[in-house]
């Protein structure tokens, strides 16, 4: 029925419709499954994918006391991607007995490496600081301290955060270029992060006597820029919140098959505990973009006929 | 007021209803957290149990020479074992950052609702932070232990960085110290020009770099997988068929899409349908993107409203922190 003059259709109203509705129905459709979460405490189950995977494999094939050096390239404006990632990340090289070097290429990484370190370690006193882990903290220069690590690491980083000089640092003894270290890790928002990581100091080192194993963990918005370097450049990509769900998944099990009676922390579910919010969140995506279409392909005649 | 664009019509009496309904929702909200706070919250669990008649509040124990934030249920049994105690308090600091945190927050997501006052505190607080935060740490970290450091390492240990490693004096240094100083020269009309020769470098450094490392990782490394074999056997069957699949896809993509930026022959014939497949690869492309976008927008939302209904309105305690 045409609509009487004066009067608007219901796709002509959908049409003009304030926008503000929009972000209201987002607003539910995310902060409702952040509640029901938050009191019930379930999480969906993660089927992790190839990349993820090859990650957490390539963590798990390392040898106990392997060096590996995490590179924490993002600031808090993207802690809520990245933070569970990189939590995921160093508890996992923690359960499995791995040393680990910190470091950060942006101005705000600091204190995030210095949360993450406390919120793994908890009141753990057997992981030491100097002899299990470091923290280098930040170095101004983006793909300049790439480069010169590649080198050497003193070149970049004389001394870590507590002014110790490297060669004074246990766990630092036999590092020399990056090379040396049997894995690198990035969890980067953008530039300086991943992407650099693996032009600067993995590529080079693809065709010599160590390639150097690398895994990024990276944005949502980043991550589409790295899948081609996967699998020959990079062993694993942990892409976005969902990236980080399913290695959140993966190492949680992994505690779950080694002890059946332990409880996870929910401070190691933060991820899994967000893929709620994002399924609805993207259930209401998909039907304003099929309802915009409706709207759209409805009006053409009309509009054609005006 | 108007939310649409320039030339679409709005119609006034549905943008004062739509206003009037979210102020309502605003005062509703704010109503309720009145009587959040008037209820009280439990904190700590059977005897020990304490009402607090508050939330967004942190609290902390004392071990050693630093504070560590603990449970309110840790607080709430301390006290309950010794009313007088002092080693877990309330920590005013982190309690006032909580709050700040939870109005910065609503005051950036106002904007959704139209661009106002608030937001543009907001929006000049977290700037001017930010700002002032790299600033510092750039000096700390870069002017003074790396420069200073290197050209008067005791002096520098002595007054500005405290137990700083320090060796050999590095007249190198210098050279990072000119080239900022010169810099600084663009801001003089009279010796701009001055500026432009760290430009120039620092350019011509980068450009250098860029294209060896884009060269050996994006061109040479990239192109080489081109060279493996379509045919990918696998465990099953299945891993065969869809890793041979995703092989010969990857082929098709890269040859289509080189079709389509290929401009010295016509689109028409072979090299037409072949550049029509590619615009196909292109917008399956810029799908995912936008796709993994939409992704990472929702999760930074959802850990920002996880934040207000946990730490600071205490309506879920998912991380069990009170």
């Amino acid at each position: 029925m045409a609509p009487r003059d004066g009067q608007s259709s219901f796709l002509q109203r959908l049409d003009r419709i304030d926008r503000r509705w929009i972000f209201l129905a987002m607003l539910l459709a995310v902060a409702a499954p952040i509640l029901w979460v938050g009191v019930t405490g379930k999480t969906f189950p993660e089927e992790p994918t190839p990349a993820v995977q090859g990650a957490f494999d390539a963590v798990e094939a390392l040898p106990a006391d392997a060096r590996v050096l995490i590179s924490m390239d993002f600031d808090p404006a993207s802690a809520g991607e990245l933070q569970p990632m990189a939590t995921a990340i160093v508890r996992h090289c923690v359960l499995r007995g791995h040393r680990i070097c910190a470091m950060t290429l942006w101005p705000a990484g600091g204190p995030i490496i210095d949360g993450t370190m406390q919120d793994v370690l908890g009141g753990r006193t057997d992981f030491t600081y100097g002899e299990r882990w470091v923290n280098l903290g930040y170095r101004a220069g983006f793909e300049g301290v790439m480069k010169q690590m590649n080198a050497h690491v003193s070149l970049a980083y004389a001394n870590d955060v507590r002014k110790t000089p490297l060669e004074q640092i246990p766990m630092m003894k036999g590092i020399d270029g990056i090379a040396d270290f049997d894995m690198l890790v990035s969890i980067s928002a953008g530039y300086a992060g991943a992407k650099e990581w693996v032009q600067y100091s993995v590529s080079p080192t693809l065709t010599g006597r160590k390639p150097l194993k690398f895994v990024a963990g990276s944005t949502g918005v980043q991550t589409p820029q790295l899948i081609p370097y996967y699998p020959n450049q990079m062993a694993g990509i942990l892409g976005a919140i969902k990236g980080a769900a399913e290695y959140e998944y993966l190492v949680n099990q992994a505690v779950l098959k080694a002890d059946p009676g332990a409880v996870v922390p929910p401070r190691f579910q933060e991820a899994q505990r967000r893929m709620a919010p994002q399924l609805f969140g993207h259930v209401l995506m998909v039907l304003l973009i099929v309802l915009g279409n409706v709207v759209f392909v409805g009006l053409r005649p009309r509009e054609a006929r005006a | 007021m108007s939310q649409f664009p320039a030339g679409t019509q709005v119609d006034p009496a549905v943008a004062r209803r739509a206003q009037r309904l979210f102020m309502a929702v605003l005062a509703v909200i704010a109503a309720l957290l009145v009587v959040r706070a008037w209820v009280g919250s439990d904190v700590g669990s059977g005897a020990n149990t304490q009402v607090v008649h508050g939330f967004g509040m942190v609290y902390v124990e004392q071990q050693g020479a630093t504070h560590v934030q603990v449970p309110a249920s840790t607080w709430a049994d301390a006290v309950a074992a010794d009313p007088a105690q002092q080693k877990v308090a309330v920590s005013w600091p982190r309690t006032f950052g909580i709050w700040m945190a939870a109005f910065l927050t609503i005051a950036v997501l106002s904007f959704l609702w139209r661009d106002n006052p608030l937001y543009k505190l907001a929006e000049s607080v977290v700037v001017g932070v930010s700002a002032g935060y790299v600033m510092a740490t750039a000096v700390w970290s870069s002017l003074i232990d790396q420069v200073f450091g290197k050209l008067a390492p005791e002096l520098t240990r002595e007054y500005l960085s405290p137990g700083l490693a320090v060796g050999d004096r590095d007249w190198w240094a210098l050279v990072p110290l000119a080239l900022g100083m010169l810099l600084l020269c663009r801001l003089s009309s009279k010796l701009s020009w001055v500026g432009m020769f760290p430009l120039a470098f620092v350019v011509g450094v980068f450009s250098g770099w860029r294209f060896v490392q884009y060269v050996e990782s994006d061109l040479v490394a990239q192109l080489a997988t081109m060279f493996d074999p379509l045919y990918v056997p696998g465990p099953t069957m299945a891993a065969t068929v869809g890793g041979t699949l995703c092989a010969v896809l990857v082929l098709v993509g890269v040859l289509s899409v080189l079709a389509y930026f290929f401009f010295s022959l016509e689109h028409t014939g072979a090299v037409g349908g072949a550049a029509r497949v590619g615009i196909w690869y292109l917008m399956i492309t810029f799908g995912a993107s936008f796709g993994f976008t939409v992704m990472g927008r929702i999760a930074l939302l959802a850990a920002r409203l996880e934040f207000l209904f946990d730490d600071w309105l205490w309506l879920i305690d998912p991380s069990g922190k009170h």
